[in-house]
């Protein structure tokens, strides 16, 4: 086997546009500066390897290379930035902190050495989740941050009847469900954790906890499964829990059914507020159902994925991942007068007909607040 | 408590003080006569191997486990002076699956049914005192479900796999854990065997820690694999004698568990004095440093603590 060619790609080193030329071109040469045209051509601050030792490895900013002191004229009172071949150090701080200006704004040295604390917190893995997992530092300065945008820009959401959200204890916020994915629930959070400055701890169909990285996501973010026992915990550990009691049916429902609730489950929410004795927020959301008009279901397929329903709308899977783009209608949650619970007394979730009679009532309120909306929208889109 | 008998296999190395020894397999019916013949009142039961390895294969750790605790209880039916049982079970028997809730307390069943491996073991194990707990309604049983044990001196399928140099993880899926500091089981221990409560209780360190968090902490690497890989990964390593991965284990890394200690608090009176971070933190400092450990190349302290120096200097230079 003959010795492999070494092919230089790029300049290897040298200034200028990759001509080949020892001679850097006249925009190279302009963007070396004064000191470059002073001293020698050779040793311009830029990414230089000496000429005399083409076949050097473009070198690091920290090692001086043998050939280039010479180069530089033999003086050994120049600065350790001329002496040193590629970007000199003080260049990399100086356009550093001119992008963290940029970044961070005029404060940015306190706020980029928080950020970095932040970031050795991440990496040395020096932080603390809840027994369910919620990391509230990754929710709030990476999943709300990026979530707020869209629903500030994108939904325009308008959120109302904020103070009937306790401020501190437990509570329960019931809220319909729509949108195909559940975008509506990322909403609701980012919303209220931006108005009250609380958490709301969603309950996810096991689905959710199945799905690689989605479980992660969920985990990190708060979630934990829709199941008596832990919405009870939650709720008793002073939590803002949010359950869809739809679930599935209401998310994935055909777009000719908008805004029709469909049946709350078996009331176990109602149950576990009962006997946490903690309020009902009902949560009443206009805007999620036309996100993603679900007009067609494939069954065969999703008994196949294991999924409830693949769904098709207008534009998915039509126009492929532009489809995932979802419609940006406007949005209003309106939070209902809270349900209080706590008069009745602690054997009440063990009667059934109390738990469909307050189901009915929550159920009711979200549906009779969901047409009011409705009468007073003009428009999907405004 | 005047006298310990210590039972196993294997003789102990070292000093073992006022303890008398004696060597016998549990799986013979000559523990029957230790246990009569010396007035027992007090048996502590701990030998549930989790390890297939250091059994000598899973069909003797079958064996070891449950073939062992018949032959035990057995022998403890017919000891009249008989008192006091502690048995030392496992979190293992609840499973991990997307099903489970957050926290398992000591009434809540598996969402399925263990079908293989030491969790199977230990629900057989823990079935059979149950029956036992029956028929001698004068004894008092107390079950203990520890959570993964951890620490410098300890051998387990979870110490194993945190020794591994590059740790492969199941891609997509952060599993929450709890640990308990090997110190805390022997106390628990002795705390159960001298006390008087009895049930079953969750024994682990407070609070949490996820499986990406606990990498962190060791500085170690890495490796997020789909599960079948992970699955095909771990019959190599096993066959390799380099960790053990079960099934079992597997869906451990996958969903994670939670135990509620509650009960533990307040009936059993027992505080562990290491958190579940805190014995991962002992753990993990007997093991040696790893590649992102601080002072090591790939320390993210070093990197970060280099450029705050620098924009430092840039500042009041």
């Amino acid at each position: 086997m003959g010795d492999a060619e070494v092919i230089p790609i790029g300049t290897r080193g040298r200034p200028g546009r990759g001509t080949g030329q020892d001679k850097p071109s006249s925009a190279a040469r302009s963007l070396a500066g004064p000191t470059a045209r002073n001293g020698s051509a050779k040793s311009a601050p830029r990414k230089v390897a000496p000429p005399s030792a083409p076949q050097d490895p473009p070198a690091t900013e920290v090692e001086p290379t043998s050939a280039g002191a010479p180069a530089s004229g033999g003086t050994s009172s120049t600065t350790a930035t001329d002496r040193t071949p590629g970007i000199p150090v003080t260049d990399w701080l100086s356009a550093f902190a001119h992008g963290a200006r940029e970044v961070f704004g005029e404060a940015w040295e306190p706020r980029l050495a928080e950020f970095l604390a932040f970031l050795r917190r991440r990496l040395t893995g020096d932080y603390v989740v809840d027994e369910y997992g919620f990391d509230p530092e990754v929710t709030e300065r990476f999943l709300i941050a990026s979530l707020r945008p869209i629903a500030e820009k994108w939904f325009r959401i308008e959120v109302r009847g904020i103070e009937n959200i306790p401020t501190e204890g437990g509570a329960l916020v019931v809220s319909n469900h729509s949108g195909t994915i559940p975008v509506d629930g990322l909403m609701t959070m980012a919303s209220i954790h931006d108005q009250t400055g609380r958490f709301l701890r969603p309950l996810g169909a096991d689905l959710v906890f199945k799905l690689p990285l989605v479980s992660e996501m969920a985990r990190k973010a708060g979630a934990t499964l829709a199941c008596n026992e832990d919405a009870e915990r939650m709720l008793r550990g002073g939590e803002l829990v949010g359950v869809w009691p739809e679930g599935f049916k209401g998310i994935g429902k055909p777009y000719a059914d908008r805004y029709k609730l469909q049946r709350f489950g078996r009331g176990g929410f109602v149950g576990a507020a009962l006997r946490t004795g903690v309020p009902i927020v009902p949560l009443s959301v206009v805007g999620a159902e036309e996100i993603y008009p679900l007009v067609g279901n494939v069954p065969s397929l999703a008994r196949l994925l294991g999924v409830p329903y693949i769904p098709i709308t207008p534009f998915f899977p039509l126009l492929g991942p532009l489809g995932l783009v979802p419609l940006p209608s406007k949005w209003i949650l309106e939070f209902g007068e809270p349900i209080r619970t706590d008069e009745y007394d602690e054997h009440a979730a063990e009667d059934p007909m109390l738990v469909f009679n307050v189901t009915d009532q929550v159920r009711e309120t979200i549906q009779q607040t969901l047409y009011q909306l409705l009468m007073q929208r003009t428009s999907v889109f405004r | 408590m005047d006298r310990v008998i210590g039972v196993d296999v294997v003789p102990p190395r070292g000093d073992i003080g006022e303890m008398t020894f004696v060597r016998a397999d549990i799986r013979n019916p000559v523990i029957a006569k230790i246990i009569v013949k010396s007035d027992v009142d007090t048996v502590v039961h701990m030998s549930v191997v989790a390890t297939p390895g250091s059994a000598g294969g899973r069909t003797s750790m079958k064996e070891f486990n449950v073939i062992g605790t018949m032959q035990l209880l057995a022998a403890c039916q017919k000891a009249p002076t008989l008192r006091h049982m502690v048995v030392k079970s496992t979190t293992t028997v609840y499973g991990a699956s997307s099903r489970d809730p957050a926290m398992f307390t000591e009434d809540m069943n598996p969402k399925r049914q263990p079908r293989s491996g030491y969790a199977k073991d230990a629900f057989e194990v823990e079935s059979y005192v149950r029956g036992f707990a029956r028929r001698r309604p004068d004894v008092r049983v107390t079950m203990l479900r520890a959570a993964n044990v951890i620490g410098p001196l300890t051998q387990s399928p979870i110490v194993q796999y945190f020794n591994l140099p590059v740790i492969p993880t199941v891609l997509g899926f952060d599993p929450r854990m709890q640990f308990l500091h090997e110190s805390d089981l022997l106390d628990v221990l002795r705390h159960a065997a001298m006390g008087d409560s009895y049930g079953t209780f969750n024994v682990a360190g407070d609070g949490v820690i996820m499986l990406s968090q606990a990498i962190r902490r060791l500085g170690r690497t890495a490796l997020p694999l789909p599960p079948f890989a992970v699955s095909s990964l771990g019959g190599m390593l096993r066959k390799a004698g380099l960790a053990d991965f079960s099934p079992e284990q597997v869906e451990f890394l996958t969903y994670g568990r939670g135990v509620d200690t509650t009960r533990m608090r307040d009936e059993l009176a027992f505080e562990p004095r290491y958190t579940s971070a805190e014995a991962f933190a002992d753990f993990g400092s007997a093991l040696g440093p790893g590649v992102h450990s601080p002072g090591r190349i790939g320390s993210p302290d070093r990197v970060l603590a280099g450029l705050e120096g620098s924009l430092g200097g840039e500042q009041h230079g």
